[in-house]
């Protein structure tokens, strides 16, 4: 009933938007806990937007945790893959991420003796001593090449390569840096849990990255059904420039241009980047990886992932090694209930379906969700009804519906008309489609059709 | 699932091997509404017009009402059979046409009516377009036009009275038609609660009014529809009546006729009216205009139907005409094509 009466404290958001049920439950209150290594890890030499890696290891080459396994020499899209344990190159070998692009993998062998495990891991990543100033005689040129060598990538999901990001255009100066921990997909906590365990970190890459883009100011952003972090950030913030920004709970509210529309009121123009409106967004995980590759010089070799539904034993945070299997994941976390049906990688608003489990975890991987048979409940598709359920959700403010039938009527120039490619494939239109219209599918065969269709034309 | 390594896929695929079940995002989905469920919250409104009904003109308004509901549920039937499907009939859209149909005939209507305006109503004007979701008109006024385009002398204005009936609402004309014809002014209160001559479901402005809330609160029907009539009829009223057009005031034309009952329940179908909240807000205001224009300016006492029916039309161009902008204004001619 709340989302019917006009709230009594105004509380920043964005326009349109839907309000799923968070499931925060499952693991916003366990603390990130260091998985077990497993016997085996297969990087992907292709983890973020961009170009490829070539390996740069030979078969039966001995590693350590941080040594570089693939790196590109001339694409400035691209970002290095490190290797995450202490192991043997075993022979390249490909896998088929959840997105459904075809990647070389590295298998490693993971030596049982790792020098760093348990605590120890999380301490050394973490932990320690985090200045909050004093980045005067850093050079920006020096942070973004120590993200490049680190290999960082965006942690949101999105896994934008953050040495091209920082650079930004000279044409282009960014004011204003935001720092996201909405983590507006149900289920997910990694960003919350890291906010509440190691927030001083956060607070230092953060800085970081203000020197690197010259802002000239930062705020962190978080969405209001996360207040418990918003304390130990206050006092991990204190005596910085950084402020510390809530947000109403509305998906999806992660979103980088929903996000600045909430905080700021600016639009980013349709085709355009957060810089635009001088604009830089970035993750709060992605900037503590940024302070340890500064700071400590190391790389990105691990990362936050949240295991969370109702098809999982027992919900954790894990701190996996990059390239541990899903499987291995769910493993360390009791395994599948009985009635696990679907496997996601991401939440359940913009996650992709595991066909099997034997597929590596990857930078930009941010949470498992398993799904329950009585969380699919079988719906009947009906015609649509013309509701426009779907055009008052929309956080683009797109008529989903139209793009949706075009592209399934073949039309893809009517969908062009309703601006097809602005659609980001949030699933707000699908989720509260009355008639169960398929409408986010639709629009991204529509995506794939017209690229084909525009190709053969072209011919 | 295990997390040894893989033994060579030669094995079978045993019992224990787990099967996923592979969708395309969102996984999840507002299971609080369903087409099934809108129609069922349209029944749900509607429920204290068809009180009001019944208290007022007793057995006739079950008698109608009914006879229009179990029409249409055939018609509905007979139309999907003929097409091949066996799907919508359930989906209660049928019912919701009966009911807004039934409501919308005067009360001594003869059984030959109600049958075809049920007939029309979800023969031609529903499935000959290609069934729910697909009609360019409102089924239920597309049927109504019929008939009262067809019988004129059982629909006209002489059929809503009868001198010695039993019911008192019925003994005197409407109030619409006693404003055209003679130019009395009804009294506020019984226009109000609905104790007066008119079609079965419109003659009470409180139980449009409460129904049509919970319709809009519960955004089964979108708000800016009933917003753009009412404040346009009251606007037009308002300007006929300052301008000595109608003998009416402003306030006396949003009570009387069916212009409540048509703003929430008729103008509101979702499927013949636009997309987009500014679409909405035009189409109810065109609603609003005719309405009055109607009322004013011609032989018929009143005009929510083909007000209606003339905005149906419009629609496709409201559409067009009201694409909404994306976030971040719209790309360049040129971007568009690529």
């Amino acid at each position: 009933m709340s989302r019917w009466l006009p709230s009594l404290q105004s509380r920043k958001t964005f326009r349109h938007g839907v309000h799923p049920p968070e499931n925060k439950e499952f693991a916003k209150d366990s603390p990130i806990e260091v998985m077990e290594i497993p016997q085996e890890v297969r990087i992907p030499l292709l983890q973020h937007f961009g170009v490829a890696c070539e390996p740069t290891v030979k078969r039966g080459a001995e590693l350590e945790i941080g040594d570089v396994i693939g790196e590109t020499q001339d694409a400035l899209f691209s970002s290095r893959v490190h290797s995450s344990v202490k192991g043997k190159a075993l022979k390249p070998t490909v896998t088929t991420l959840p997105n459904g692009r075809h990647v070389n993998v590295i298998p490693v062998a993971c030596d049982p003796e790792q020098s760093l495990k348990g605590r120890d891991l999380f301490e050394e990543i973490f932990g320690g001593d985090w200045p909050k100033g004093g980045f005067e005689d850093l050079s920006p040129d020096e942070i973004v090449s120590a993200a490049a060598e680190a290999g960082l990538v965006g942690l949101g999901g999105a896994a934008f390569p953050t040495h091209v990001k920082l650079k930004g255009a000279p044409d282009r100066p960014v004011e204003t840096l935001l720092l996201n921990g909405c983590e507006c997909e149900p289920f997910l906590a990694s960003d919350y849990r890291l906010m509440i365990e190691a927030p001083a970190p956060i607070l230092t890459g953060a800085l970081l990255a203000k020197r690197a883009v010259g802002a000239s100011r930062v705020i962190l952003c978080l969405e209001d059904n996360k207040l418990g972090a918003v304390p130990i950030l206050e006092r991990a913030a204190s005596g910085t420039p950084v402020e510390i920004q809530t947000l109403e709970t509305k998906y999806p509210q992660g979103s980088e241009k929903q996000l600045i529309q909430a905080v700021l009121g600016k639009e980013v123009p349709l085709r355009g980047l957060p810089m635009d409106v001088g604009v830089l967004v970035m993750n709060v995980n992605t900037a503590a990886s940024l302070a340890r590759a500064v700071l400590r010089n190391k790389p990105l070799t691990h990362r936050i992932v949240t295991v969370a539904g109702h098809g999982i034993v027992q919900p954790k945070n894990l701190l996996a090694p990059i390239g541990a299997s899903y499987g291995d994941l769910i493993e360390a976390c009791g395994g599948l209930t009985a009635d696990a049906a679907r496997v996601l990688a991401g939440g359940p608003m913009m996650g992709f379906s595991l066909p099997d489990l034997d597929i590596p975890i990857t930078k930009g991987t941010g949470g498992v969700t398993v799904l329950a048979e009585r969380d699919l409940r079988a719906m009947r598709e009906t015609a649509c009804l013309r509701c426009g359920r779907c055009v008052d959700v929309c956080p683009m403010n797109l008529a989903p519906t139209r793009i949706a039938l075009a592209s399934r009527a073949g039309d893809y120039g009517l969908a062009h008309e309703w601006n097809l490619t602005a659609c980001m494939e949030c699933g707000s239109c699908a989720y509260v489609c009355p008639a169960r219209i398929p409408l986010v599918q639709l629009i991204r065969m529509g995506k794939v059709m017209s690229k084909k269709e525009a190709v053969r034309k072209a011919a | 699932m295990s997390a040894e390594p893989k033994p060579p896929s030669a094995e079978p695929v045993s019992r224990d091997t787990p099967r996923f079940s592979i969708a395309s995002s969102p996984h999840l989905l507002d299971s609080s509404r369903s087409t099934q469920g809108m129609m069922v919250d349209v029944l749900i409104g509607l429920a204290p017009v068809l009180l009001v009904s019944l208290i007022v003109f007793r057995s006739y308004a079950l008698l109608q009402v009914g006879l229009c509901v179990v029409s249409c549920l055939v018609f509905e039937a007979l139309c999907a059979g003929m097409r091949g499907r066996s799907l919508p009939l359930w989906d209660g859209s049928a019912a919701v046409t009966g009911v807004i149909l039934g409501l919308s005939l005067p009360w001594s209507a003869p059984w030959y009516i109600a049958v075809i305006g049920s007939a029309v109503a979800i023969g031609l004007a529903k499935w000959v377009f290609g069934g729910l979701g697909y009609n360019l008109f409102n089924p239920a006024m597309v049927g109504r036009a019929f008939v009262m385009l067809s019988f004129a002398r059982e629909m006209g204005t002489s059929a809503y009275v009868r001198a010695d009936a039993s019911i008192d609402a019925v003994t005197t004309a409407t109030p619409l038609a006693a404003a055209k014809m003679e130019s009395v002014m009804p009294d506020l209160w019984p226009l109000f609660v609905g104790i007066h001559n008119g079609s079965l479901g419109e003659t009470s402005a409180l139980a449009c009014l409460i129904g049509g809330v919970y319709l809009c609160i519960r955004r089964t029907a979108s708000w800016e529809i009933p917003a753009g009539v009412i404040l346009s009829a009251a606007v037009f009223a308002g300007l006929a009546s300052g301008i000595g057009l109608s003998p009416l005031s402003w306030f006396h034309h949003l009570l009387s006729g069916s212009l409540l009952f048509g703003a929430f329940f008729i103008a509101t179908d979702p499927v013949s009216s636009p997309l987009t909240p500014k679409g909405k807000w035009i189409f109810g205001a065109g609603v609003g205009f005719f309405i009055i224009l109607i009322r004013v300016f011609s032989g018929y006492p009143e005009g929510v139907m083909f007000a209606v029916l003339l905005m149906n039309a419009a629609v496709p161009l409201i559409n067009r005409l009201t694409r909404p902008v994306p976030l971040g204004g719209l790309p360049t001619v040129k971007e568009a094509v690529g």
